[in-house]
């Protein structure tokens, strides 16, 4: 069996202003220095009946698209691990 | 003549008892409800999506309804030139089923927001708002989380080039300026309308502001308008 994590995140060019949030608390309590920048997403954990590599992406490509990223504001990517 | 109205429930829609009570008691037209799983509409005039919160916002607001079976039925309505109208979450899944351009986005300010605003009138050759003065500035609340309007910079050239802006968030004045734009949709942008002219989505309620006693009835001039457009036709 195979398990996708997809993760989808918020395009470069959309303002995210939930991760802006969160990176103005981490600043305010010390990391200032440390932080260049700060998203959030979403982590899609999907256990698939199918054994074959290729197989698994091209179905969750198709997932992505048809229903579980939006491409005018999203970016998704995603990778497989085997699970027993 | 009297036009037949459908407002269509979906489950977590909580608009449309509101909008089915302003047709029927405040419009005097026929109405009837709409069940998402209806795979088949026939004899209506126009379709209301109403507001709400479709399958709980799951995923991203209005993703999921996209897929009930009845918008099938909504798409090949709409490509038959019936008149569609999108109201908050409606609009929403109108952007997601690809029925209008663009995607929403949470507020700037991460906050849902439930007040009256300002519209400044865009186009008022609509089927829409073919009884509103062109530039006219309604009083219509809104009440979502998710109205920051978004699309890239290419899309929204053409969307303005194509005269599909309907309605644009503004002062009591009629002026636009970012101060007046309550969650951050690009270029003030409360309501588009598709190329073909029948399909109209906006993040504010007119059912919401069709009577005095609710402190406007600016809104109820858009289901007026409705009916104008379709006894002309």
């Amino acid at each position: 069996m195979l398990e996708a994590e997809i993760y989808i995140t918020l395009k470069k060019v959309v303002s995210d202003p939930q991760g802006l949030t969160i990176k103005h608390a981490l600043e305010s309590m010390g990391y200032q220095k440390v932080i260049k920048d700060l998203r959030i997403g979403k982590l899609i954990s999907i256990k698939l009946e199918v054994n074959d590599k290729n197989k698994a992406e091209k179905l969750v490509n198709e997932m992505c698209k048809k229903l579980l990223a939006n491409p005018i504001i999203e970016d998704y990517k995603f990778r497989l691990k085997e699970i027993k | 003549m009297m036009i037949k109205f459908g407002v269509v429930v979906f489950p977590g829609s909580n608009c449309d008892q509101d909008c089915f009570y302003v047709i029927k008691d405040v419009l005097n037209q026929p109405v009837e409800y709409i069940w998402h799983k209806e795979t088949k509409i026939s004899g209506f005039d126009c379709i209301v999506l109403p507001g709400g919160f479709s399958y709980g916002d799951y995923l991203r607001t209005g993703a999921v309804a996209r897929f009930s079976p009845v918008m099938n039925a909504v798409k090949e309505f709409a490509e038959k030139g019936g008149l569609v109208i999108g109201i908050c979450n409606g609009f929403q899944i109108l952007l997601e089923a690809g029925l209008l351009p663009g995607a929403m986005l949470r507020n700037k300010n991460l906050r849902f927001i439930c007040e009256n605003v300002c519209l400044r009138v865009e186009k008022n050759n609509t089927s829409f708002t073919n009884l509103y003065a062109k530039k006219q500035v309604l009083k219509i609340p809104i009440a979502h989380n998710e109205g920051n309007y978004y699309l890239d910079k290419n899309s929204l050239e053409e969307l303005k080039r194509n005269q599909q802006v309907v309605f644009r968030y503004c002062s009591a004045s009629g002026e636009i300026n970012e101060k007046y734009n309550p969650n951050g949709a690009i270029d003030n942008i409360a309501g588009i309308i598709n190329k073909q002219g029948n399909v109209l989505g906006m993040m504010p309620h007119p059912e919401r502001s069709a009577e005095k006693a609710l402190g406007s009835e600016d809104g109820l001039f858009i289901f007026k308008s409705i009916v104008k457009f379709t006894q002309k036709r």
